[in-house]
């Protein structure tokens, strides 16, 4: 496979370019010499945390949230074996924003800083965990993305409950922002709270993904080639639950990068989902950066949400990939 | 010498019984035929005596060892198993596919060790797939994808070889292609349980026959001894002529 082995210094060289380019967009314009200066600490005090207190922790988090996304998006796909599997569709991302949201509105985000990326963890876990329950029942993968609609809808309508019952607007614009996603003000200190999780959801993905190559064949050929079905349904579940839900905690829910990154990357790796993840991960990362790059440079008085943008790509590529697939697969 | 060894197995769900009592054994040399109408037990068996489901008595040893104790890699080491062919999940290539077959010795499509690519190599030749080893699969008629998934369950290179109906939908020159190759599998020394619906083929190729019918083994034996028209009667319900290993199937009963 020669086409996979320079698609991920690839894809790694236009991440870095992609962040790079983003630490130059702002309201004060920054000449390359002042951003390379800023950036290596030499700069000017003002433009150094103009730089690494602004711009870069907002590009970084675009790239995480879409790298998680993406891999979670890759694993999910591998193991129901369908290309419209996806944490946004299957109404992961919508549980685990709930539970951020829940966190946030009855103030137990004030307990502890780690409590909102821990919430929304939880929701993405019991969302995965449910999925993974009515997959082992139902073979039909449409039966799952229904689930998946139903949970969405079902988190919308808490959501909108929350919001309907919100004391202030302050409380209600917070909200909004976790429904729609965003990466703006985001610094650091957010990215810590977020990344163990991430790293460690993309590690049990990273680690178990051998087990996805062989479901390609379905799970009776699975099993019979020496997979043991139910701990790599548990991991799977898993490692998308962390890296999804801490996705959602850093940058509320964002949906359709983990359909669109795999389903450009796959006929690079032979279709296959174990290869196809680490690939995902960088080119779903570098689709919500420039998506990012994207919503400050529309000119819009009131800056878009990157997860509307990220929608607006997602939600006619899935449609479209949807009605590309035959009937036979299902 | 791995040797399965199925004593007095029982698989019961909600109070119907699937397989009843059935005692077996499969050893390196053995090209084994399953018969039996749909219904049978046939699957039901094959999964119980593999571990994948759990007896509700009786006991399957492979080897040594209680099939039951073994992990899953373990087990897949030591049998091969071809379930019934089902779509796949992505376009893989022909070679990823057969790479597959490799999984129980800790190799994966991409990530293959000179041992598992020559093992690799060596099913796609014995399934004549060279031409085609750099095809996706959704390129392939049915009966190319049907060597695939054959070449894959050689790659294991495992003792023992189970597959059920792998010549479900073929055309007659692939259903004699496919038990060509497991004739060939099997005269390296290595054994193979098959489940097949044509009588005819059956008897052409088998070396032993296992009967079944309502979830019992009714009959195990060499063709020239257990393949008679009574039989064929008592098992499928079917009018057919004998004579001297050549089967006409005439009518149902």
């Amino acid at each position: 496979m020669t086409r996979s082995t320079w698609l991920n210094p690839v894809l790694v060289v236009l991440s870095l370019l992609a962040v790079f380019v983003a630490c130059f967009l702002g309201s004060t314009p920054l000449s390359l010499t002042r951003v390379l200066a800023a950036l290596s600490g030499t700069g000017d005090v003002g433009d150094q945390i103009v730089v690494w207190s602004i711009r870069l922790p907002r590009a970084l988090a675009a790239f995480l949230v879409g790298a998680a996304l993406g891999i979670s998006g890759a694993a999910l796909q591998g193991l129901l074996r369908n290309p419209l599997a996806e944490p946004g569709v299957l109404g992961v991302s919508a549980s685990a924003s709930l539970f951020a949201t829940f966190s946030i509105y009855f103030g137990i985000v004030a307990i502890s800083p780690w409590m909102l990326p821990v919430f929304a963890i939880i929701g993405a876990l019991a969302a995965t965990a449910l999925l993974a329950l009515a997959a082992i029942r139902t073979q039909s993968v449409v039966t799952l993305i229904l689930i998946g609609v139903g949970l969405s809808s079902f988190a919308g309508a808490l959501m909108s409950l929350m919001m309907n019952l919100a004391p202030n607007p302050f409380s209600l614009s917070d909200m909004i922002n976790w429904m729609l996603g965003s990466v703006a003000n985001r610094s650091f200190r957010e990215i810590w709270l977020a990344l163990p999780f991430m790293a460690a959801g993309v590690l049990i993905l990273w680690i178990t993904r051998r087990g996805l190559s062989a479901l390609t064949l379905g799970e009776e050929a699975a099993s019979g080639l020496g997979l043991d079905l139910r701990r790599q349904r548990v991991f799977t579940v898993l490692g998308a639950g962390l890296a999804t839900g801490a996705s959602v905690g850093l940058a509320g829910a964002i949906g359709f990068v983990g359909i669109v990154a795999p389903h450009i990357v796959r006929p690079f790796v032979g279709h296959d989902p174990a290869r196809s993840l680490i690939p995902s991960a960088l080119l779903a990362g570098l689709i919500l950066v420039l998506a990012d790059i994207g919503v400050r440079l529309l000119p819009s008085t009131n800056e878009l949400k990157l997860g509307v943008v990220a929608a607006l790509i997602g939600a006619p590529a899935f449609i479209w990939i949807a009605m590309q697939r035959r009937a036979v697969h299902d | 010498m791995t040797e399965l060894v199925v004593e007095n197995l029982t698989f019961q769900v909600r109070g119907a019984r699937l397989v009843d009592r059935a005692s077996y054994a499969l050893r390196p040399g053995e090209l084994v035929v399953l018969l039996g109408p749909n219904g049978a037990g046939k699957s039901s068996l094959i999964r119980t005596s593999l571990g994948l489901q759990t007896p509700t008595s009786g006991r399957v040893t492979l080897g040594a060892e209680d099939v039951v104790s073994l992990n899953p890699m373990q087990r897949a080491q030591r049998v091969s198993y071809l379930p019934q062919i089902r779509p796949m999940a992505w376009p893989n290539h022909v070679r990823d596919v057969v790479a597959l077959g490799r999984f129980s010795h800790g190799a994966a499509p991409g990530r293959l060790k000179p041992r598992d690519a020559e093992a690799v190599d060596r099913a796609i030749k014995a399934s004549d797939l060279a031409h085609l080893a750099d095809r996706p699969t959704d390129t392939l008629s049915g009966g190319e994808l049907a060597r695939v998934h054959c070449a894959r369950a050689f790659a294991a290179e495992a003792p023992l070889l189970i597959a059920d109906e792998p010549t479900a939908a073929l055309d007659p020159r692939h259903q004699f292609r496919v038990m060509d190759m497991i004739q060939a599998y099997v005269a390296k020394g290595r054994g193979a349980l098959i489940v097949l619906h044509d009588v005819r083929l059956a008897a052409r190729y088998a070396s032993r026959l296992i009967w079944m019918k309502n979830g019992q083994i009714i009959a195990d034996g060499p063709p020239v001894e257990t393949l008679t028209a009574q039989r064929l009667e008592e098992v499928y319900g079917v009018k057919a002529k004998v004579d001297n290993g050549r089967v006409e199937l005439e009518s149902a009963l």
